[in-house]
């Protein structure tokens, strides 16, 4: 908890003199710690002369932000229009047989985040997702599985 | 001889496997001993052929694609490093796609380095910025105001006059905000360009900047983007060391620099005051208007908020002369639309055109209609907020005054096409669904309205008092795009209310003579 408070002090030090730092804060402390820890709001509203209940209230807004750590691999199915045009119905369940996992879930073993996303600007070359930062396209219901394998859950 | 090759590095040719044809055929070419020299650029916007891998030759750069990885070896067997090859397109620039294009805002993006300012200067590019540099502030803003220009995020208004807004409203710091929230579904324009043009989009920036009176611009790029936020990033440095950003802007002394911002997943901050208020540190809450933003907006000051694409296009404006960008066009729209065509479609990607050209044009001509070879039922424009059009209304001409007298918009430009086995009932549940997640929940109309808009199309779907359902949604709709404070509840009724109107028989009511007109259309 000490460490937590620490390195969130450090983190935040890095942003001095920033105007309306929240966001690269948070953003920051996520890809530290894989999530913002409850701990660490306290010193993100001090530094910032903001509430506690202030920096909660952004964390809860973003959907970037999550409250607890994610799966060690994340996978992001695209639900927007232009994949649904395109069947990522069937991408999904293929994710979510593949995986074990219903979408919108982390596998019970921390080993696997599996969520929608709205859109990730790769609408021509639909259906798409995106697997631990790396866009992948035209998939189908074998390449999700694969995709899946590879994972190496 | 070395060979010059050209691969995309933009995350769409990635994701279809650029990376690993990049790769390919730099082994492939050591392995006949060959040298080669592969330039990663951005890309042409030509989705359908990435990955799209091209070669230098004395008649021009030659194109080969879609290129598998497993294609390398016999592609360049076949003779790829000299532009040679049966499964050659020829000139890339003669590809049918590309050549009908009016190219002024996408001129070099897949053709260039994206990493090179030299080679966006070998390109023309910063020519805008060195004439905006030897103008009065007030005659930029008038250059933009003659070319016609208008707001690329979906509004349309003239960027102009917001320019001129902030140029005349005294205050000791005024912001340039470029909005690159680009999350429309469908679009992607400014993701193929932060990837293929970055250069652009800062001299743009710099531009605003210079007319204005402002010292410091945000890109708000969003977070699902990395690949252009990180290509941004090296640019926004690069163009820091060559004096083109800091203490004196392209030898003025004027000072301008960029910070980027990085959203995290909230769809409405692509509305302006919801940016504003994210980039203050805030949740992506809606202001109420006015003030406006040009006014009093980002940490309470004078702010130009623009598309990003608005941005883009200015450096050729002043480049090219504002006659040059409004000598194209339709009606009060002037100059060119980066068209995005998406989804279930044969031919999908980036068209930037005069505007007037028909969405039929679009569809059927270019896009080529649908990938699975059914009929096109449907077409949503604008985004989650845009109206579904069905062939019926395919001569339509892209223009912001056209759609909305058809009760739909224009939007970004995205274009997602449908074909037969859509089930428009089930669009129409999607539109409410996504704007009572995104919703920022400020105003009433939006943050309930979208709920049970949601709940009342279950309704229907599962086929309860049908007709007095629609009714009521019909209903929510009106309260919604009257009383929501911004576009994501007042827009939600577009998709909602399209897909009534032109596909009743989808919901289970009786066909309309305007939608039996339409299914007609689908039918032939």
């Amino acid at each position: 908890m000490q460490e937590t408070e620490e390195r969130t002090a450090a983190i935040v030090a890095r942003f001095a003199g920033v105007e309306g730092a929240t966001l690269p804060i948070l953003h920051a402390v996520q890809e530290a710690f894989g999530h913002v820890p409850r701990d660490s709001i306290p010193v993100i509203a001090a530094a910032l002369n903001r509430t506690r209940a202030e920096i909660h209230g952004v964390v809860s807004f973003y959907h970037d932000f999550r409250e607890e750590p994610a799966g060690r691999h994340h996978v992001r199915v695209c639900r927007a229009e232009a994949c649904r045009a395109m069947g990522s119905d069937r991408i999904v369940a293929g994710f979510e047989a593949a995986l074990g996992i219903p979408l919108g879930t982390t596998s019970a073993d921390g080993a696997v985040t599996l969520e929608p996303v709205y859109c990730l600007g790769l609408c021509a070359t639909a259906p798409a997702a995106m697997i631990d930062g790396k866009p992948v396209a035209r998939l189908d219901e074998a390449a999700a599985a694969r995709l899946a394998r590879e994972i190496g859950r | 001889m070395t060979a010059r090759l050209f691969v995309p590095a933009d995350a769409a040719a990635i994701a279809v496997g650029a990376d690993d044809v990049a790769l390919e055929l730099a082994a492939a070419a050591a392995r006949i001993g060959r040298s080669v020299e592969i330039v990663r650029t951005g890309s042409r916007g030509a989705f359908f052929l990435e990955p799209l891998v091209e070669v230098e030759t004395a008649a021009g750069r030659v194109g080969f694609g879609p290129v598998a990885a497993g294609d390398v070896e016999s592609l360049v067997s076949e003779g790829l490093l000299d532009g040679i090859g049966a499964r050659s397109l020829g000139l890339v620039e003669d590809i049918p796609f590309l050549k009908a294009q009016t190219r002024f805002t996408f001129s070099r993006s897949g053709v260039i380095d994206p990493a090179s300012l030299d080679d966006y200067r070998a390109h023309g590019g910063g020519l805008g910025l060195a004439r905006a540099a030897a103008m009065a502030p007030a005659a930029i803003v008038a250059a933009v105001s003659a070319s016609g220009l208008r707001g690329r995020g979906g509004a349309g208004f003239p960027t102009g006059i917001k320019w001129k807004t902030v140029l005349d409203a005294p205050a000791p710091r005024k912001f340039v905000v470029a909005n690159a929230d680009e999350g429309d579904s469908g679009t992607f324009a400014d993701r193929v360009l932060m990837e293929g043009d970055p250069f652009v989009i800062i001299e743009g920036m710099a531009i605003a900047g210079l007319a204005t009176g402002a010292s410091r611009g945000y890109l708000y790029i969003r977070s699902e983007y990395p690949h252009a936020i990180a290509r941004m990033q090296a640019a926004v440095e690069t163009a820091r060391r060559a004096g083109w950003l800091g203490d004196a802007v392209a030898g003025t002394t004027h000072a301008f620099d960029i910070e980027i911002r990085v959203g995290a997943g909230a769809y409405v901050c692509g509305e302006e005051t919801a940016l504003i208020e994210s980039i203050e540190g805030n949740r992506g809450e809606v202001r109420a208007k006015p003030p406006l933003p040009a006014l009093k907006g980002l940490f309470g000051a004078p702010t130009v908020v623009n598309n990003l694409l608005s941005l883009a296009a200015v450096p050729f404006i002043l480049a090219e002369g504002p006659e040059a960008y409004a000598a194209v066009g339709y009606g009060r729209s002037r100059g060119t639309m980066p068209v995005q065509i998406a989804g279930n479609v044969k031919r999908g990607g980036l068209y930037e055109v005069a505007f007037g050209i028909t969405l039929g044009e679009l569809v059927e001509e270019i896009g080529g209609g649908t990938a699975t070879g059914r009929p096109v039922k449907a077409v949503q424009v604008g985004g989650p907020l845009g109206a579904y059009f069905p062939p019926s209304l395919f001569d339509t001409p892209f223009d912001y005054e056209a759609f909305a007298a058809r009760d739909g918009l224009i939007g970004h430009g995205g274009i997602v096409v449908f074909d037969d086995t859509v089930q428009m009932d089930a669009m129409a549940r999607f539109a409410f669904e996504f704007c009572a997640l995104e919703s920022c929940g400020k105003c009433t109309p939006c943050r309930i309205g979208s709920t049970r808009g949601r709940e009342t199309l279950d309704a229907i779907i599962a086929g309860r008092d049908v007709s007095r359902n629609a009714a009521l949604v019909e209903e929510l709709c009106d309260i919604m795009r009257f009383g929501s404070l911004c576009a994501l509840g007042g827009f939600t009724p577009y998709p909602v209310m399209s897909a009534l109107r032109h596909f009743p028989r989808d919901f289970g009511l009786p066909e309309t003579a305007a939608a039996k007109a339409a299914a007609r259309e689908t039918a032939a």
